[in-house]
């Protein structure tokens, strides 16, 4: 299928896809699921917020951060206890997910505090003069106004995501980065390491005009 | 306080006080207001930046609570409610922003229907009021058009027509035409008069503008410092201002009465002689007597008329008139008090300050 390669590498790289972009799509999906909540609570829960409320607060800021300050490379084997509980197993695609998922919450918890924080505030007044309530403030103007920084911050995920999951391969995790590691340099395959770095140049480039795309259909300013 | 007799006040506030607690010392936003607004008016306050007007209004729906005193909307004490009680009460309380503050992911039509939303009411039920409420601000053909497509003023139409749009009895205005041009400010109070006459409104208005409140309100507010330095019918505010700062504010619509430079070019008195300049107000029936010469003749006078201005306060005219009168001093205090016996309000002004 791919002329230069063997073709039992052939089917190995399609393996390899097929796991960053699981790797790829399904930490996203999660850390867009635990991220907004997260993130609007974080909002609204900051000084001068809707609901200032600083015990709930710094506490979650701080397991933010922390996240987000440890190596990913350092995470991943941190938390293999957990790990194990969650999808039952320590090595594999599967248990990747685990610690992808819960970096990319962390880092996406920031990028949509921005974009949360971009909101003029005096459209969440108007809604609070209206007799809004707050989850009807959060869900009806915080959201759909932030929705193309929303997006974009979905978008800067994702790429993240392809990077990061070159380094699930220390847990057996594969992919198409740990494919390049094991083949292009362990095995002095340049033309593996060229090939696979092609496809993931090809994919961030999707992902990115998908984004941008996205994020020009949704604005409105 | 209130006449019992008269009719319920539509607000009224009393005692407020709003503090903020920075890292230095506490600021006073308001020191102890109490307003009442009576039912149908336009009421106005007007203040410098930093007068606490835009607090004060913020205080009416308790977008900000004052840390004293209490609020009553329409015999509703909103400053007891809980917060439930109290979003309902917002629902009858409209507010137009000088920002706009319109949803710019929604069209027009979904702007105007925000309220009712947030209120629970039926989307076919919404769509009706949205179709009443397009012609009423005149942007029938503007209901699928995003904000940022949008003009200042067709913006503002759409701020109206929203915070209209769950039939309130009360709408507050926040600098409301601060942030367009003069042509377009007129549009905007006209429409603001023409939705309180027609939908039984109590509007009640901030501004820096002068212009503003002289073009729409009954009664006026001056605000400085936190407190309401004078308050009453705006025809009374603007031509008899008590206060040193409603003088200022009230320069800014009705002009100087003495042109600077007019006083170098006045003769001198001959000896034995005075020459005094009189300010003379002109209001109600008064304004249509021929004073000037009439005093003239009576108590032997040399009136000069410096500057006359003939304006209108609302539908009230009224005239206003510098005289240098050259005479014997005891002949022109005669001819004020005979003047002030006619209505008329006369008061000496220095010929230092212009």
């Amino acid at each position: 299928m791919i002329p230069w390669l063997p073709p039992a590498l052939t089917d190995l790289l399609i393996e390899a896809a097929w796991q960053t972009l699981l790797m790829t799509f399904g930490g996203a999906v999660v850390a867009v699921a635990l991220g907004l909540p997260l993130a609007l609570l974080l909002h609204t829960t900051a000084p001068g917020g809707l609901a200032p409320n600083g015990l709930l607060n710094r506490p979650i800021g701080l397991l933010v951060n922390a996240v987000r300050s440890t190596p990913f490379i350092i995470l991943m084997v941190a938390i293999v206890p957990f790990t194990r509980l969650v999808a039952g197993t320590s090595i594999g695609t599967a248990a990747a997910l685990v610690p992808l998922s819960l970096a990319a919450t962390a880092f996406i918890i920031r990028l949509f505090e921005n974009a949360l924080r971009e909101v003029d505030r005096g459209v969440v007044e108007a809604a609070r003069a209206m007799g809004a309530t707050r989850t009807q403030i959060m869900a009806r103007v915080l959201v759909p106004e932030a929705l193309p920084g929303i997006i974009a911050a979905i978008t800067v995920t994702l790429v993240g995501l392809v990077g990061y999951s070159a380094m699930a391969g220390a847990i057996g995790g594969g992919g198409l980065g740990d494919l390049g590691i094991r083949f292009g340099y362990q095995r002095f395959m340049p033309d593996v390491m060229a090939t696979v770095v092609a496809i993931l140049i090809l994919f961030v480039q999707g992902l990115q005009s998908l984004g941008d795309l996205l994020v020009r259909r949704f604005s409105r300013r | 306080m209130s006449d019992p007799s008269g009719p319920r006040p539509a607000i009224q506030l009393q005692g407020l006080v709003r503090e903020y607690r920075g890292r230095g010392t506490p600021m006073r936003a308001l020191d102890g207001v109490s307003l009442e607004v009576a039912p149908g008016g336009i009421f106005g306050i007007v203040g410098r930046s930093g007068a606490g007007k835009s607090t004060l209004l913020r205080c009416v729906n308790l977008l900000e609570r004052p840390d004293a005193g209490t609020v009553t909307v329409l015999g509703q004490e909103l400053t007891r409610l809980d917060e439930p009680a109290l979003r309902a009460a917002r629902r009858g309380i409209g507010m137009v922003f000088q920002h706009f503050n319109l949803l710019s992911a929604r069209t027009v039509a979904g702007n105007i229907a925000f309220p009712l939303e947030i209120a629970g009411i039926p989307r076919a039920e919404r769509e009706a009021r949205v179709a009443e409420l397009l012609p009423l601000v005149g942007l029938e053909d503007r209901r699928d058009y995003y904000p940022a497509q949008l003009s200042g003023g067709q913006k503002q139409r759409v701020g109206i027509a929203r915070a209209l749009a769950s039939r309130p009895r009360i709408l507050l205005c926040d600098e409301a035409t601060s942030a367009l041009d003069p042509e377009t400010t007129e549009e905007i109070l006209a429409l603001i008069r023409s939705v309180r006459d027609r939908l039984d409104l109590t509007v009640l208005l901030i501004t820096h503008e002068m212009a503003v409140v002289k073009a729409i309100c009954d009664r006026v507010a001056v605000m400085e410092a936190g407190v309401v330095i004078e308050a009453g019918r705006v025809f009374e505010v603007f031509t008899r201002p008590a206060h040193a700062t409603t003088r200022r504010f009230v320069s800014e619509v009705i002009g100087h009465v003495v042109p600077p430079g007019t006083l170098a070019r006045l003769p001198d008195p001959n000896p034995g002689e005075e020459r005094r300049l009189l300010q003379v107000l002109f209001a109600g029936p008064s304004s249509t007597r021929a004073v000037v010469s009439e005093a003239s003749r009576r108590f032997g006078l040399d009136l000069n008329i410096v500057s006359g201005r003939i304006d209108a306060i609302g539908s009230e005219p009224y005239g206003l008139m510098a005289l240098a009168a050259y005479g014997p001093p005891a002949a022109i205090d005669e001819a004020c008090a005979w003047m002030r016996a006619l209505g008329l309000d006369v008061t000496a002004i220095g010929e230092d300050p212009a």
